[in-house]
């Protein structure tokens, strides 16, 4: 484990808003720094929750760090992003602090959600990070109603909607998609399609395969992407967000990619649902290693540069660790807190 | 004072805070072209046009939750149930997303939404479509719950309803939409919270909410020719409760009666008694004796569904035995 950067050295961590703001297109350095940084991140997660300090459910996002990554760096920073209980490579990629998430899960006082939210309910306001959400298909209405208020104030925002492929089957799904193709909103729904829903293969849960086929259902516009290529998930979201912002028209985005880590801290990657071999095929194609073969190609990668990039990606996990074991727990007075405002 | 009936109180609400504040809108079934399924909406549509006053599918879950969306960057929306036994498939988004997003994004999230709409029994509609719900929803931390019985009330705790930053529950009823009452022309707000004494008497209390409001009253009104006289204390909100104006009934007339029109086991009047017990347990002279819907689905049949309500009869009996005069 690289020791601990000192503060002045991990601020100068860009974060993704600063570059959307200026209006720049991320490098690919940038894109491979963020998808690094959600899997050294996430690589502490899951030995914080074997020592104890992350509690409840912990589902991990490695292996679809390009969904993510490459999803939101096609958005604005006036766009909103809203997500599952897999929530914390794209809080990472949204721009909340990695110190701030760590202290969320180890349920401490300065953690985005106070301490009170925990992995699958990250939000960070000054964002437009709208949340984790822990009920399956759930939140896909609330993308739909974000989507109504950005046409009801006449914005050309967009709201971009993270879910696995298990919630198309799922009657949220369905109303949220019909009333958006309705009233022409601008929401792109992104299915993170990883193959299992928990532990059920795709095709022992869903009558159809191809399920960007379900917006046919509702004439509206959809693409399969090859989800370990952040450069494509990053294309097809920026076609979605032009039909969004100039046509008002929603999209459905199935997004194929694969999770290396079990559905949660809790099971095994492979071994009863899944084999293997099966896992260690899909990690031929580990979006971390697309890019750099990418990168490699267009003479953009140094073994040099990308190990000192990764070194200083680790200081910043370890320095999340120590931020969040540093906070305090939630005061108890904070119990009663934030049931109303008054 | 005008004379309008409880529907055109509630239209008269709506109107007036989406005159107020353009952030207000107002979603669900049949709204719109139709003016209401009960005509709550009437001559909306016509007045703030499309965008604001939105048909939506039959699609509870899905509509509740583009509400609660709506509300998450800053709209004020107000979702009509046609009934609250519609509401059960939006559940999901009324505890899970309204009630919960203020407390697990730390603070960061506050939902200003008003879910509406006519609640329990009314004629004749038999088992789905006659079911009082108010007892399931006072049970969420982070909702609010109010529930009008008169033209008054109705106006204004749906304007409170709708100014108020949190979610909020009103339970309104279809054999309340025709009944007519006194409205002031000037605006005015009732506070969510307080309890109404709406009769006085000295004998004992009869603690109620929504439409059994009027069952209590005509009670009193018969108990009154007997020379019983009642306190009748309309909760109006259920949560949060009214406990101080609870406990000052009791204490002035030791008995008391719970009225409320759902089933018994986990029921609203369970939680006024455990109240009761609390603040008066040395100031009751009896027993309390709740009066509820008898514990069945409700049937269709005219005399079954007349024998399974909560009525007046019942209430009646229920005060004589808190009086120890059904000997």
């Amino acid at each position: 484990m690289a020791k601990k950067k000192s503060e002045s050295s991990v601020s100068t961590v860009p974060s993704p808003a600063s570059s959307r703001a200026a209006g720049v297109a991320p490098s690919h350095t940038d894109l491979l720094r963020q998808m690094l940084l959600i899997r050294r991140f996430e690589e502490r997660c899951a030995e914080a929750y074997a020592l104890g300090k992350i509690g409840g459910f912990c589902h991990l996002y490695i292996g679809q760090e390009a969904v993510g990554v490459g999803a939101i760096s096609a958005l604005r920073a006036d766009d909103y992003v809203i997500s599952s209980y897999r929530d914390h490579g794209q809080a990472l990629a949204r721009g909340i602090p990695p110190r701030t998430i760590m202290a969320e899960l180890f349920g401490r006082v300065d953690g985005c959600s106070k301490g009170k939210g925990g992995s699958m309910h990250l939000f960070d306001r000054n964002i437009n990070f709208l949340g984790g959400h822990g009920i399956v298909g759930g939140h896909i209405p609330l993308a739909t109603g974000v989507g109504f208020a950005i046409k009801y104030r006449g914005g050309d925002q967009v709201c971009l909607c993270f879910f696995g492929e298990a919630a198309v089957n799922n009657g949220a799904f369905h109303e949220a998609l019909n009333m958006a193709a309705l009233w022409k909103l601008p929401v792109i729904y992104l299915i993170e399609n990883n193959r299992y829903g928990m532990g059920t293969a795709l095709e022992r849960a869903s009558a159809i395969n191809d399920i960007a086929e379900r917006a046919c259902s509702y004439d509206m516009p959809n693409e399969v992407v090859d989800g370990q290529d952040v450069l494509a998930v990053r294309d097809a979201v920026l076609r979605a967000t032009q039909r969004a912002r100039g046509e008002h028209t929603p999209t459905l985005l199935e997004v194929r990619t694969y999770r290396f880590m079990g559905h949660s801290m809790s099971d095994a990657a492979s071994g009863t649902y899944r084999t293997k071999e099966e896992l260690e095929e899909y990690m031929k194609r580990d979006p971390i290693i697309v890019l750099r073969t990418t990168m490699e190609k267009n003479g953009e990668w140094s073994d040099t540069a990308m190990t000192a990039l990764d070194e200083e990606l680790k200081a910043v996990a370890q320095d999340a660790w120590d931020f969040a074991d540093a906070s305090a727990e939630p005061a108890v007075e904070a119990l009663t807190e934030d049931v109303y405002v008054w | 004072m005008p004379v309008v009936t409880y529907r055109d109180a509630l239209n008269q609400a709506l109107q007036e805070e989406m005159q107020r504040d353009d952030r207000v809108f107002l979603m669900g079934e049949e709204v719109g072209v139709y003016q209401g399924a009960y005509k709550v909406s009437k001559g909306l549509l016509q007045e703030f046009g499309e965008m604001r006053v939105v048909d939506t599918p039959i699609t509870e879950l899905g509509f509740a939750g583009v509400g609660v969306g709506a509300a998450m960057v800053g709209l004020r929306p107000i979702i009509e149930f046609m009934t609250w036994n519609f509401a059960l498939l939006a559940m999901d988004q009324v505890v899970n997303s309204a009630a919960k997003m203020l407390y697990m994004s730390g603070g960061q999230f506050n939902i200003p939404i008003v879910f509406r709409g006519p609640n329990g029994a009314a004629l004749q509609l038999s088992a789905q479509h006659s079911q009082a719900w108010e007892s399931w929803l006072a049970h969420i931390p982070g909702l609010k719950v109010v529930a009008p019985g008169t033209p008054y009330d109705a106006k204004g705790l749906l304007k409170s309803a709708v100014r108020d930053d949190n979610p909020v529950i009103v339970l309104e009823g279809e054999m309340l939409y025709n009944t007519k009452g006194e409205v002031p022309a000037e605006e005015y707000l009732i506070p969510i919270g307080k309890a109404a004494l709406k009769r006085e008497g000295e004998h004992c209390s009869i603690i109620t909410h929504g439409k059994m409001i009027l069952v209590a009253l005509q009670a009193a009104d018969q108990l009154t020719k007997e020379g019983i006289r009642v306190d009748v204390l309309d909760l109006l909100s259920l949560r949060p409760m009214d406990v101080e104006a609870i406990t000052a009934s009791v204490r002035k007339t030791n008995r008391a009666v719970v009225l409320e029109e759902g089933w018994e086991i986990g029921g609203i009047g369970a939680q006024v008694v455990d109240y009761i017990q609390r603040e008066c347990f040395d100031d009751l002279d009896a027993p309390i004796v709740r009066v509820h819907q008898v514990d069945v689905p409700m049937p269709y049949a005219k005399n079954l569904e007349r024998a399974a309500k909560p009525d007046v009869p019942k209430t009646i009996a229920a005060v004589k035995k808190v009086m120890y005069l059904d000997q």
